[in-house]
Formats: C-alpha cells, sequence, structure tokens
C-alpha cells in the first residue's frame, strides 16, 4: 500500500501531475476576487472566509477527474483489482495522496492569500485548523465522484456538478468557523461538526467509491 | 393477494399499471382541481399574511412532495442493490424529474411568498436553502443517469449516488440551519409544525397534499412504463445490430 | 368571482401561475416521452415481426 501511495505521490509532483496547478489556482482566485469586487478592505475581510473555502473547494476539485481516470485508461486499474489490496484501501490511498498533494498544500498556502483579503488577525490559526480538517473530505468526496464518473469522456463537469453539493456541509462549517473566529466568537462546535464529517466520509466513503469502481470495471 | 414482489416482474408491472394509471391520473387531476379551487376562492385572508396564505395551497404540498419523492428513490436505489429488481431502478429513474420539479415549485412559491415579507424576490432562509441543495441533488442524479451508455452499470451508480446523496442532504439541511441560525429567528416563512392552523386551511390543504401525492405516483407510474419500453427497444435494437 | 387578493395580487397569481405552468409542463413531457417511446417500441417489434407480448 505504501508503494502505491509514493508512486501516486510521484506522478502527481512530476510535471503535468497538478501538484502545483491547484496553488496556482487558488492564488489566481485571491486575486480575481478582489479585482471583481472592488479594493475595499472592510468588504474583502468580510468574505474572506467565504473566498479562502470556496477556493480551496474548487482548487480540489481541478486534480480530481484524473484520479482514477489515467488508471483506468492503461489498465492499471484493472490491475489494482486483482493485487491483494482490497478495492477501498487502492481507494483510500489515492484520497490521501490527492490530499497530500492538493489539500495540505492549500491549507498551508492560505494564511498568505489571507493577508491579500485582510482577513482578521485572530482567523489565521484556525483558517489553517479548518482547512487542514475539511481537505480531506473534500479528497475523499472527489474520490466518490471521480469514481462514479470514471468512465465517462467528459466526466470532469458532471464530476463537479456531483461533488459541489456534497461539499456544502464541510464548507458551510469550515467557513462558519473561520467568520465565527474572524468575530471573536467561539469556534468549536463548527469545528468539531467539521471533523465528524471528515471522518465519516474517510470511514464510509471508500466502500461506496470502491463499488462504483467495480461497476465501472465490469 | 400475493407478494408485491409480484410487480417487480416487468410484465406484471405493466399490467398493473395499465389500469392504475388512468385512476391515479383522474383522482390527482380532481384533487388537486378541487384543494386549489377551494384553496384559492374559498378560504380568508390571514391576519398577518393577507391573501399571500393561499400560497400554503401549492407550497406545502410540493415541498412534502420534493422530499418524499427522494426518498422513494432512496427506497427504489436500495431495492435495486439488494434485490436486483429492474423495475424498481426504473421507477427510481423516473421519479427524479418529478422530484426535481416539485421542488422547484416549492422553491419559487418559496421564494414568492416571501417577497412581500423580505422585501426581496430571493431569500437565503434555511429552509429554502436546503431545498435549492436538494434540487442540485435532483440535477447531479438525473444527469448521472442520462450520461452512463449501460442501463445496469447507471442503475448501480445512480442508486449509490441516491445512497450517499442522501446522507448529505441531511447533512446540508443541518448545515443550513446552523448556517442561518443569527438571522429572521424565529420569523421562517413556512408553515411551522406548531402553527395553529384552521380547520379552514387544513382542509383544503389535506386534499391539495393528496392530490400532489397522487400526481406523483401517476408520472412515476408512467414514466416507469416508458422506461420498461425503452428498455426493451434497446434490447430489441441490440438483437437487431448482432443480426445485422 | 375572483376574491379581493388586495396588495398581495401580483405575488399570489405568480404563485399560481408559476406552479401549475410547471406542472402542466412536467405533465406534458412525461405525457409525449411517453407515447414516443412507445411509438418507437411498435415500429422496432412490428420491424422484427414479433407480436408484443402483452405489454400495454
Amino acid at each position: 500500500m505504501i508503494a502505491l501511495l509514493t508512486r501516486d505521490l510521484k506522478l502527481a509532483i512530476r510535471a503535468g501531475g497538478g501538484f502545483g496547478l491547484g496553488l496556482g489556482f487558488y492564488l489566481i482566485l485571491a486575486v480575481l476576487i478582489p479585482l471583481g469586487v472592488g479594493p475595499d478592505p472592510q468588504v474583502l475581510g468580510l468574505i474572506a472566509p467565504g473566498i479562502l473555502w470556496v477556493g480551496a473547494l474548487l482548487a480540489c476539485l481541478l486534480s480530481l477527474d484524473r484520479l482514477f481516470a489515467l488508471d483506468h485508461e492503461d489498465g492499471s486499474m484493472d490491475l489494482l483489482a486483482t493485487s491483494p489490496i482490497p478495492m477501498e484501501g487502492v481507494v483510500a490511498i489515492k484520497a490521501l495522496a490527492h490530499w497530500l498533494t492538493t489539500g495540505l498544500p492549500l491549507a498551508l498556502a492560505a494564511p498568505g492569500l489571507a493577508i491579500l483579503l485582510n482577513l482578521p488577525a485572530g482567523a489565521y490559526g484556525v483558517l489553517v485548523l479548518s482547512l487542514a480538517l475539511g481537505t480531506p473530505a473534500l479528497s475523499m468526496i472527489g474520490a466518490f465522484g471521480a469514481a462514479l464518473t470514471v468512465g465517462l469522456k467528459r466526466g470532469g463537469l458532471l464530476l463537479s456538478l456531483l461533488v459541489l453539493p456534497l461539499y456544502v456541509p464541510t464548507l458551510v462549517f469550515g467557513a462558519q468557523a473561520v467568520t465565527r473566529a474572524a468575530g471573536g466568537l467561539a469556534t468549536g462546535t463548527p469545528l468539531l461538526l467539521l471533523a465528524g464529517i471528515t471522518a465519516g466520509s474517510v470511514a464510509l466513503l471508500p466502500f461506496a467509491a470502491a463499488h462504483a469502481l467495480r461497476v465501472n470495471l465490469r | 393477494m400475493a407478494s408485491l414482489w409480484e410487480y417487480a416482474n416487468p410484465v406484471k408491472f405493466m399490467r398493473l399499471s395499465g389500469w392504475l394509471l388512468p385512476v391515479t391520473a383522474l383522482l390527482a387531476a380532481g384533487l388537486i382541481a378541487t384543494g386549489l379551487i377551494w384553496g384559492f376562492f374559498f378560504t380568508p385572508d390571514d391576519y398577518r399574511q393577507g391573501s399571500t396564505v393561499k400560497i400554503i395551497f401549492l407550497h406545502v404540498p410540493s415541498a412534502l412532495m420534493a422530499i418524499n419523492a427522494w426518498v422513494m428513490m432512496l427506497v427504489a436505489s436500495l431495492i435495486w442493490l439488494i434485490r436486483r429488481h429492474h423495475v424498481s431502478a426504473l421507477a427510481a429513474r423516473a421519479a427524479g424529474p418529478v422530484g426535481a420539479t416539485m421542488t422547484l415549485i416549492a422553491l419559487m412559491t418559496g421564494a414568492i411568498w416571501g417577497q412581500p415579507m423580505w422585501g426581496t424576490w430571493w431569500a437565503w432562509d434555511p429552509r429554502l436553502t436546503s431545498f435549492l441543495i436538494l434540487f442540485l441533488f435532483y440535477i447531479g442524479y438525473i444527469a448521472l443517469w442520462s450520461a452512463i451508455e449501460d442501463p445496469d452499470t447507471a442503475a448501480d451508480l445512480t442508486s449509490v449516488l441516491c445512497l450517499v446523496g442522501s446522507v448529505f442532504a441531511v447533512l446540508s439541511r443541518y448545515a443550513a440551519l446552523f448556517w442561518n441560525q443569527g438571522l429572521h429567528q424565529g420569523a421562517s416563512l413556512s408553515v411551522a409544525p406548531g402553527t395553529r392552523m384552521d380547520m379552514t386551511y387544513k382542509l383544503p390543504l389535506y386534499v391539495c397534499m393528496t392530490g400532489f401525492g397522487l400526481l406523483f405516483l401517476a408520472l412515476v407510474l408512467a414514466g416507469t412504463r416508458s422506461e420498461i419500453r425503452a428498455r426493451r427497444a434497446r434490447a430489441l435494437l441490440t438483437r437487431e445490430r448482432a443480426r445485422a | 368571482m375572483m376574491p379581493d387578493l388586495g396588495p398581495y395580487a401580483t405575488e399570489v397569481l405568480l404563485a399560481y401561475a408559476v406552479s401549475l405552468g410547471l406542472m402542466a409542463a412536467l405533465v406534458l413531457w412525461v405525457w409525449l416521452r411517453g407515447r414516443r417511446i412507445k411509438a418507437e417500441l411498435a415500429r422496432l417489434e412490428s420491424r422484427l415481426n414479433r407480436s408484443p407480448n402483452g405489454q400495454d
């Protein structure tokens, strides 16, 4: 299983693997939104939690459709299906690789972008924490969506349509946590709920995704 | 009568629905017409909401069906996953557009109802927001069915989506409540369960709710019949191509 | 016979118009689709010279 992880990580980091893509997109968004909304620091500060979270969501989406598609196309997926690792494990490892190369970097890069968006000082810690807690769910839910659409040619668009509504609870609790931190309020509840959703997704979605992959491999 | 499972057989289903459909359709039309005419013409205005209270006869039944349709899809999906009855999978597929339309009606009537109260044509009220999210789930479900060629694969994948979607739909409901807790507390525009509603409103409302339910049933029966026929047509086409 | 809808006439009428319109559109869509599929199936079945097996 470790071998699979290292392999996927290496593939992602190599050129064209999409490693920098998510971060680059995140940065572009942090520049475009103020250009669209206006430079008023008050306004930006108010919407910064939302932008940072929605931006993370969209950046995670970018590399999802290649999660299983590449392996599916060249036949490695069939090999993985017959290997001693259960399909659920394959899904979990791929989601982990996705998180390590997309979600985690986003969580670490967010404070830098938050400066651009005038996020109030008290919210930086919660920003990183909420993203760190929430992005694994994004990767896992994304893996589920990718498993559903792996056989389709223009699957990317449908993937977004399927996955984005599933992201809503994570988005709401994550962004609310940051907003409340910015306002000096307690953040325990949203962070706990966020962690709960991630835990539930990581525990249960591999089974759903593996089932979908098996169906698609038939 | 033998077990309900008999109707998992497509032929038996077609026979049953052949007469059940027109009966249901007529009853639905009758009840909806009765309920709406009753509610629109023969109920008084509300003290606070004026004549807009007449919108409940549309909003409540459609909102109810929006949820019930999804629940039916969930049950049908589970039956497919466990017992592999095609009729069940096709019924779930048929229910999608009906549920989506009900959700849309609920959304629009809800928004319009809120206009006099909020002063805008849309308000991010937790209830309305939850229905908007539900609408997105419906769209995704319908889109996935259309996107996949093989019928059995499509049935399998959409069933799993419906399952996972159901969990997240419930989570989203609570998220929307959490998200909008601070604003407009108590001034929810929809009929809260505890509201004392007069019989003058309740009776036509129940008639409408039953009518909408029967409409859903009729449309799903009709839709499932079409799906069964389409499936058979597909099989014939494949056989024809194989011979050529 | 139209009841006095007072200041909310636009809203109420709009709500009814939209709802009935959407319901009508849905019913129409289901019905037309059903007719189309039924006709196509009949066409295919007669082409393959098979008698319909009781489906209707």
